[in-house]
């Protein structure tokens, strides 16, 4: 360690100049691409939420204005679709947390005596990205259609009623979305539990704390930085997903999400401002939700 | 009472199993369905067959959107590999101004919702007058893999220890020497996952390529656009080959990071 701190201070005196000419050399190219094909995007959404259609103009064909009017246009015609949106999310985001919180703590703790098998078991975790999301989400609409056995089964022991449904409701859509983003939580609380120091935990069973007290006074606390990584890495792409909540995929005539709205606005109306101020709408809230989030459980250098 | 019956003890065993197995279903359902001897669509079991295996262009748009896809896959990845690495080093080894500017830059596509991402590329081509194809995809799948890359390198990059470059150095090496041939074999292994996580999101991605993709094909579309009159098993034997040469890829770099620490351990 102090050998690294001299070599690079060694180096640093011999040329701070040249040094600095090489940064920019390495980082260049990547930041100008990431300005060139993400900021200047944002910033043309931005000015595209603002237009107004031409006056006798074509459908798709736009000028440049600041119709703040849009905005509440869209709240106004798509408010039921942005709850609902952030709903499905948190729903699906709590659903994840409760079925990947144990699994990671069995790989992580549990089965920290044989590396092999931890390591096979993370593999097992991952699996589902390695097949294709569109296709997985078709196998459980195929799985839990009306004529598949697991709704027929329920039906015939009567725990379902003999006309209900499950694919096309609120409760299929979230259940896609808690199954395609559960890898995305398991993974960041098993990397924080897989560094918990089981001392701690024994420790408080000797100052004669429950094992549930223990849990939520020592593991839980402990491996928070996880949990706020896999709450936001699973609710960001989950609240803006449209594929499950599509009438092709698991969603139904009433399930449309803000991304359903957004990409048909953007792609069959050609209504661009309105897809536009959708998209700066999802994105504000997603970023003001997960400061306040973040800010809240204490792990603001999670970045 | 429930730990004296040994209950404690393998209800978390129990637990991931049944979770593992849940993960799993629509995996097999898929790799299952690829031998269905269907027709058109491939909803109902008719029976088994190797067919649609051995013949997988007979369906030649799966076949078609299959080949874009890679084309895509193997272009971005390559440019996202180089940009993200070249930034990953910067930020690892050098000191500059607008540090945090430039990590909050990295940050911020990761965080942005796919559907954001995609939009506003798009509003951006049709200001601009870009004509979407193959090229606007590629561009778009560059874009969100960069970031990928960069937390995948640097990682590694912060593990190496810089008296090997320096002891290079003091061997008279020159700075391209000590590059290629200490610091890049050292950082290879980050590189390598590096393009691998970029080829897998780019493979797989839709929404983006959705916004973007003009009309060109790719494997993720053709299931969405396809999804309502039926998806042929040929896109299932597709998806499974996928999954199947990405996991022995997977077990492959498990298993041979295994021997290396084992021998590390004997050494030492």
């Amino acid at each position: 360690m102090a050998f690294g701190a001299f070599a690079t201070g060694v180096a640093r005196e011999q040329g701070p100049r040249r040094k600095s000419r090489i940064a920019l050399l390495l980082l260049l190219p990547g930041i100008l691409y990431l300005m060139l094909f993400f900021l200047v995007p944002l910033i043309s959404l931005v000015l595209t939420s603002l237009q107004e259609p031409i006056p006798n103009g074509d459908i798709g064909e736009y000028q440049t204005a600041f119709r703040w009017e849009n905005y509440a246009d869209v709240i106004g015609t798509y408010g039921e679709h942005i709850l609902r949106s952030f709903i499905y999310a948190i729903l699906a985001t709590i659903f994840a947390l409760l079925f990947s919180y144990p699994l990671a703590y069995f790989i992580g703790v549990k089965a920290r005596r044989w590396p092999l098998v931890q390591n096979l078991l993370l593999v097992l975790v991952i699996a589902p990205f390695f097949i294709s999301f569109l296709l997985r989400t078709l196998a459980w609409k195929s799985i839990l259609s009306d004529e598949g056995f697991v709704i027929s089964g329920l039906k015939a022991l009567s725990l379902m009623a003999p006309d209900a449904h499950f694919t096309g409701t609120a409760a299929s859509v979230i259940f896609g979305l808690t199954y395609n983003f559960i890898p995305f939580m398991t993974l960041p609380l098993y990397s924080t539990l897989e560094r918990l120091d089981t001392r701690l935990l024994e420790a408080g069973g000797d100052l004669y704390a429950n094992p549930a007290k223990t849990f939520f006074r020592v593991t839980i606390p402990l491996s928070m930085s996880g949990i706020v990584s896999g709450v936001l890495l699973t609710f960001i792409p989950a609240a803006g997903d449209y594929i499950n909540a599509s009438r092709n995929f698991l969603g139904g005539s009433g399930t449309a999400m803000i991304g359903n709205v957004i990409e048909s606005n953007f792609l069959v109306t050609l209504n661009y401002p309105a897809a536009a101020a959708l998209s700066i709408i999802l994105m504000a809230v997603i970023l003001v939700m997960v400061t306040a989030y973040v800010k809240r459980s204490g792990t603001e250098d999670l970045l | 009472m429930i730990s004296k019956l040994g209950f404690g003890k393998w209800a978390l065993p129990l637990y991931a199993i049944i979770a593992l197995t849940f993960l799993m279903i629509p995996i097999a359902y898929t790799f299952i369905f690829s031998f269905n001897d269907s027709l058109k669509t491939n909803i109902v079991w008719r029976g088994f067959t190797f067919n649609k295996w051995l013949d997988v262009c007979n369906q030649q748009e799966v076949c078609e959107a299959f080949g874009n896809s890679l084309i895509i896959g193997v272009t971005a990845t390559v440019c996202a590999t180089i940009l993200g690495t070249m930034i990953a080093i910067a930020l690892v080894r050098y000191r500059f101004r607008f540090r945090s500017a430039i990590s909050l830059l990295l940050f911020l596509p990761m965080a942005t919702p796919e559907v954001v991402l995609g939009a506003g590329l798009a509003s951006e081509f049709l200001t601009a007058g870009v004509d979407k194809g193959m090229v606007t995809i590629i561009i778009a799948h560059t874009m969100f893999c960069v970031s990928f890359v960069v937390v995948t390198v640097k990682a590694r990059v912060s593990t190496l220890d810089p008296a090997l470059e320096e002891a290079g150095r003091d061997l008279y090496g020159s700075p391209n020497q000590v590059f290629w041939r200490i610091t890049f074999p050292l950082l290879l292994p980050g590189i390598i996952a590096a393009a691998l996580l970029s080829f897998a999101l780019s493979f797989d991605d839709f929404i983006i390529t959705y916004f973007n993709s003009g009309t060109t094909n790719t494997f993720p579309k053709y299931v969405y656009v396809s999804a309502a009159r039926g998806i042929p098993a040929e896109a299932n034997v597709i998806a499974s080959a996928v999954f199947f040469l990405a996991i022995i890829l997977v077990l492959i770099s498990q298993v041979s990071s295994a021997i290396r620490r084992k021998r590390l351990e004997k050494v030492s």
